[in-house]
């Protein structure tokens, strides 16, 4: 997997897609997005992801996140191998994004 | 009025049977008797309302909740064949600290503005469209009021699913006058476009709260202009039902002569398309600890005649006994035929149909996910 491969002005991270929004995605379970880098020594955060996803995916952003800024409840976000709820946490070189819809329901 | 490049119109009636689980429709013969089901849309989506355009027989509008995702609207230009969902749902103002749950009621604007459409949420919020439902703007003059927050109380308050506002009401003499209810809150009404409101609650008792007549804080469950008659509104509350005919401002209680083992609770309220005096109701067990189903397990729907001063029972077809039905506000309605069709929808998943404004019943649809809503498409 090519994740996070840095070029001359952005990086590109994969981001993985939970069956729930795969209609925003053409049925992709993940996808790419060029993020800008602003210096070496600042990695794009998730909601830079998030943003560049919605640019491609127009509506995915809205189910995810509030109008607030906040990960919706049933809804996690992983960084790597981390969970986070925090829309400022640095997505590293090399790292995925994965959306998970939290194993709820009925 | 339909606009000239409308779908022709067919014979029979459709329904939008919107449901916990997707939206399906039923379509029936010109006689109103034979009835086709198709669907599912949006299978897996929590569709609280779906509402076709009287404007334009190609629109409608479906207002979803999925599951784990966030609320959207999606709508459709070929009469519900396929549908695009809003650019821009309704959301709250970003900083505001409010975050809309789901979008509960839909209404069409007025008839001289064709693309308008209002959108109730829970928590409760006033929505707007001006593009057909593409994208969607507070009404601020309601979102933001200084006394917003005292009206509704707080956004944990109100129903166990959320507190909400619905029963969105246009004028047709007047697109800058509407009505909102809210549960809880009460109802509204505004005289310029929703810039400004004022509370609309006198004489409606409200219980449940240490002043038994404030000026605001009921629990409106579904209010409705009376056919023919938009100087008359019809209110089914948490506390009874009630009349108010304008420009009065203090509403009469039309539930007093319901009989008391059936009680004045329920959810729906359906007016008549033309005749002013007749409205139906379908009570809910309101004791206790409100159970909210056919009280004593016996579904009946009953019918006022005048205004509200007598009530009859209307049972003819349904279960005799042991059927614990729960009817939701927008789950019942009625089509413009002569005699009147109405139509409602139980959370176990059944649409009932009557052809001669209630007197008779009959099972058209079964084995459905749980029924929020029941609109004639």
């Amino acid at each position: 997997m090519t994740a996070h491969r840095t070029m001359e002005a952005a990086t590109t991270v994969v981001v993985r897609i939970p069956s729930p929004l795969r209609s925003y995605t053409a049925g992709a379970a993940e996808v790419e997005v060029a993020i800008p880098v602003l210096a070496p020594e600042l990695p794009p955060t998730l909601a830079g992801v998030l943003a560049a996803v919605e640019q491609q995916h127009r509506g995915l952003r809205f189910r995810i996140v509030d109008e607030q800024g906040k990960v919706r409840p049933h809804i996690k976000l992983f960084v790597g191998l981390e969970a986070t709820r925090d829309l400022a946490t640095p997505v590293p070189a090399g790292q995925d994004v994965m959306i998970v819809a939290a194993l709820s329901g009925g | 009025m339909p606009r000239a490049n409308a779908a022709p119109a067919r014979p029979g009636v459709t329904l939008l049977v919107a449901t916990r689980k997707g939206l399906w429709t039923l379509r029936s013969d010109a006689k109103r008797r034979d009835w086709a089901i198709a669907g599912p849309q949006f299978l897996g989506h929590n569709v609280h309302h779906a509402v076709a355009d009287p404007r334009d027989a190609r629109v409608v509008l479906a207002a979803a909740r999925t599951g784990h995702l966030g609320p959207t609207i999606f709508r459709s230009r070929d009469g519900g064949r396929k549908f695009a969902e809003a650019g821009t749902p309704p959301a709250f103002r970003q900083g505001g600290g409010r975050t809309v749950d789901h979008t509960f009621w839909l209404t069409p604007g007025h008839a001289s503005q064709p693309g308008t459409w209002y959108a109730g949420t829970s928590p409760q919020g006033l929505f707007r469209s001006t593009d057909g439902g593409a994208t969607w703007t507070g009404v601020e003059g309601f979102n933001e009021h200084p006394q917003r927050r005292a009206w509704c109380g707080g956004d944990q308050d109100g129903t166990p699913d959320g507190p909400k506002l619905h029963s969105i009401l246009v004028d047709p003499r007047d697109a800058d006058h509407l009505y909102i209810a809210m549960s809880s809150g009460g109802v509204f009404e505004s005289i310029d476009g929703g810039a400004g409101w004022r509370p609309l609650n006198r004489g409606v008792r409200a219980d449940f709260m240490p002043d038994p007549d404030p000026e605001y804080g009921h629990d409106p469950h579904c209010v409705r202009f009376a056919g023919g008659n938009p100087d008359r509104l019809y209110q089914q509350n948490h506390c009874g039902i009630f009349r108010l005919d304008r420009p009065g401002a203090v509403w009469t209680d039309i539930g007093a002569p319901m009989p008391k083992t059936v009680g004045y609770v329920g959810f729906p309220l359906v007016a008549h398309p033309t005749d002013p005096n007749t409205l139906w109701i379908c009570p809910m067990d309101g004791t206790d600890v409100w159970p909210r189903v056919s009280p004593g397990g016996k579904p009946a729907v009953y019918r006022s005649r005048n205004g509200g001063k007598r009530w009859q029972r209307l049972a003819e077809g349904f279960p005799q006994a042991q059927a614990w039905w729960t009817i939701k506000r927008q789950a019942m309605t009625s089509d413009r035929g002569d005699p009147v069709g109405l139509y409602l929808g139980t959370t176990s998943g059944e649409v009932w149909a009557s052809r001669d404004e209630g007197d008779s019943w009959r099972c058209v649809a079964r084995n459905l996910p749980a029924i929020q809503a029941v609109e004639v498409g």
